[in-house]
């Protein structure tokens, strides 16, 4: 059965500069793309990682304590989506699937915003035309064809941003994911495939889907592609910079594979320990994208206490607003279920929604049956 | 007999099905060592290997166009459908392949697959994870599509929607999947059709038919309405195409009243079928226009909201009252 990891093999073809155990490495090729990242730079980098981290903590604490239906945490995904998160410009236009919150982050997204979906108060959590980031996406894959779209309308517009899709390795299995890489391909369209590998699809390993390298797939559609450790942030800073100049340049789209974990279960409602050893865990948490870089943040003496502090009371104050904006959410009205279906008035819909109005006042007079009834 | 909850019955069913026939082979996201994420083909892979129990790669079309490949070639499989949202990415296979290959080949190509659907809402869950997709393919000729209501008839179902040589969709109503009830695994499969509708609960005053996920509401619904005096007797579809009218027709003749229930959006699903039909068929019988009590014609609502677009036992009460004639929302409308 095709349940060999290969597609995770290879470590040493990855892109790194910063090796698991913190140490900066040198790489003539991708250097240059991250030569302005100065102390202050990557200690900016560790604040953002520390943060995302105490949000995806705090939600998923809010989740076990029924304030959220569901949670998909993204522990251990911190350098792939805040390096190529930070990469970014205004201007380009993220399509995300559903566990990309620390890129949202980096879009500038009320943090409130992102639990509204997974409170059940909203089926969107931002109008994607604030932080230029496509509201999260569900249906695997779907987001890529979004994205090249976009990247054709950029194209035809002669502007010079980019289109960005997230996606897991699990959804490069679809048919929207190839047919995304042929449109993106055939039009060399502004877009970057950004794969985050965290080698799980709920209790699918990635050598299920694939039996090569993930990377390796790009250029068969004629889109080049690299593989970097996912749990480098500097890397990810990298080759997403390098992505995003090509494209700014009129050279077509990119395909980028991070390699990284999912240490957390796929959703609230996961139970890993039915599919997954604990050994890989662990082997995992010894790559961690945070206490890398640390280690080298300390190497440069910049882990100073005064930083720390800093970061700590930062992270601090974003989990507390996410808390309170989660708890004093305002319930929906019932009559909202009928909002936006159509943009113009709707015959059949008005009816139902006369008629509902006209149940619910049935209802008015005896205030104890109301609530017997849902 | 035993007790079980109508997941359990689920997995039972395809057990037997699979050890009396070592064609059935399983398909789909994450139901091997996972046992899928209802657990609903939980311990079948362990027993009857990789090679019968496929953990498919993350793509439907793909899922649901090798299983065609596979009835091709003689096996008989079952698809296992993560959740109703996500079926849409197979429908090109499943209206235009499955539906169409037995016409296509003048009868020579038998399609013998059953694509399980856990379906419909009221568990909370994120957008794409509580949708009731089944008039588009009751809408397909070609398909047979059931719906099951109790353990007993999800075991025994399931057994009969594999061993049909046409295509089945098995729509599970998710939010019932811990309902518990006697199964007797010892029933002849041949002496029920899957065809055949159940009355639930009989009566003389109004006919109220539904399927799947809403056949305990209404049961609820008539036990308060005797409460009121009036007799509803329920009918449990069970197959939704085709649809058992002869059931309907005579409950109608007794009745005179029909109100239609579903989760689905009113306009085009199935209660349009059966308020046509059952108006053509009984029209001189009926005291009043068959009464729909559905979801709105919306996409289904973030969970906070989904109690407003489920039929509830209250609503379906007013349903009864309209087609009763007694004071109802609606009154002095004549909607
Ligand atoms: C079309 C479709 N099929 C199935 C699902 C159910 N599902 C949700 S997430 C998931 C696994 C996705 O894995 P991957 O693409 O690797 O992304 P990850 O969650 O690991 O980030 C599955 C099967 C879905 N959301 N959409």
């Amino acid at each position: 059965m095709p349940l060999n990891d290969t597609a995770s093999a290879g470590e040493d073809t990855l892109i790194q500069l910063l090796s698991p155990s913190g140490v900066r490495r040198e790489n003539s090729d991708y250097d240059r793309w991250v030569a302005d990242v100065d102390g202050p730079a990557l200690q900016a980098l560790y604040e953002d990682m520390v943060v995302v981290r105490r949000i995806d903590a705090e939600a998923t604490a809010l989740q076990r304590q029924g304030e959220l239906a569901l949670w998909p945490p993204l522990l251990g995904q911190e350098a792939a989506q805040i390096g190529s998160g930070r990469a970014l410009r205004e201007d380009d236009f993220v399509f995300s699937s559903y566990r990309e919150n620390a890129v949202a982050y980096c879009r500038g997204v009320d943090f409130t915003d992102i639990l509204r979906v997974w409170r059940g108060n909203a089926s969107s959590g931002w109008d994607p035309f604030t932080i230029n980031m496509a509201t999260p996406q569900v249906i695997i894959g779907a987001q890529t064809l979004h994205a090249t779209g976009y990247a054709m309308g950029i194209q035809n517009d002669g502007a010079d941003s980019v289109a960005v899709t997230y996606f897991g390795d699990g959804a490069t299995s679809q048919g929207d994911v190839n047919e995304a890489m042929v449109f993106a391909a055939s039009y060399q369209a502004p877009v970057i495939f950004f794969c985050q590998n965290n080698h799980w699809a709920i209790s699918e390993p990635v050598g299920l889907q694939a039996h090569v390298p993930i990377a390796n797939r790009a250029p068969g559609f004629g889109i080049p592609s690299v593989r970097v450790d996912g749990n480098d942030v500097l890397a990810c800073l990298a080759v997403t910079r390098q992505a995003l100049n090509r494209a700014r340049t009129g050279g077509g789209p990119s395909f980028i594979e991070a390699v990284t974990y999912r240490m957390g279960p796929h959703t609230t409602a996961d139970d890993p320990t039915k599919y997954r050893d604990a050994n890989e865990l662990e082997d995992w948490a010894a790559k961690d994208p945070i206490s890398r870089l640390a280690t080298l943040l300390q190497s440069m003496g910049l882990m100073t206490d005064e930083f720390v502090a800093a970061v700590n009371t930062k992270a601090a104050e974003v989990a507390a607003k996410l808390r309170s904006g989660c708890i004093e959410m305002p319930e929906p009205e019932p009559m909202d279920v009928f909002k936006h279906v159509y943009s113009t008035p709707n015959s059949w819909l008005d009816r139902q929604q006369e008629n509902y109005g006209r149940y619910l006042a049935t209802f008015e007079s005896d205030p104890a049956a109301t609530e017997g009834s849902h | 007999m035993s007790t079980m909850t109508f997941g359990r019955a689920i997995n039972a069913g395809l057990r037997r099905a699979m050890e009396h026939d070592p064609k059935v082979i399983l398909m789909g996201e994450d139901i091997g060592k996972l046992g899928g994420v209802f657990r609903i083909t939980e311990g079948l892979q362990k027993d009857f290997g990789e090679h019968r129990v496929l953990d498919t790669p993350l793509a439907e079309s793909a899922i649901m166009g090798t299983a065609v490949g596979m009835a091709y070639r003689g096996y008989r499989p079952v698809v296992e459908i993560q959740f109703d949202g996500f079926i849409y990415p197979a429908f090109d296979q499943i209206v235009c392949q499955v539906a169409k290959l037995h016409y296509r080949t003048q009868g020579a190509v038998k399609m013998p697959i059953t694509i399980r659907v856990p379906f419909g809402g009221g568990i909370g869950s994120p957008e794409h994870h509580s949708e009731s997709p089944e008039a588009y393919f009751t809408h397909t000729s070609g398909l047979r599509v059931i719906s099951v209501s109790n353990p007993q008839d999800a075991y025994t179902m399931i057994q009969q929607a594999i061993a049909s040589d046409d295509p089945v969709l098995y729509f599970e109503p998710k939010r019932r999947y811990h309902a518990r009830g006697e199964v007797d695994e010892s029933v002849d499969l041949a002496a029920t059709s899957m065809e055949d509708a159940h009355v639930v609960s009989p009566g003389s005053d109004v006919t109220l038919v539904t399927y799947g996920p809403l056949v305990p509401t209404a049961r609820d619904a008539a036990i308060a309405a005797s409460d009121d005096g009036l007799s509803v007797e329920v009918i449990d579809l069970r197959s939704l195409a085709p649809i058992d009218f002869a059931t309907i027709e005579a409950s109608v003749r007794k009745t005179g009243r029909l109100v239609i229930t579903h989760e689905a959006a009113q306009s085009g699903g199935l209660g349009a079928e059966i308020a046509a039909s059952i108006t053509e068929r009984c029209f001189n019988y009926l005291e009043h226009a068959p009464v729909r009590v559905t979801g709105f014609d919306i996409p289904y609502p973030y969970s906070k909201l989904e109690f407003h677009h489920l039929p509830d036992l209250d609503r379906i009460l007013d349903g009864v009252d309209r087609v009763m004639g007694r004071p109802n929302s609606l009154s002095g409308l004549e909607r």
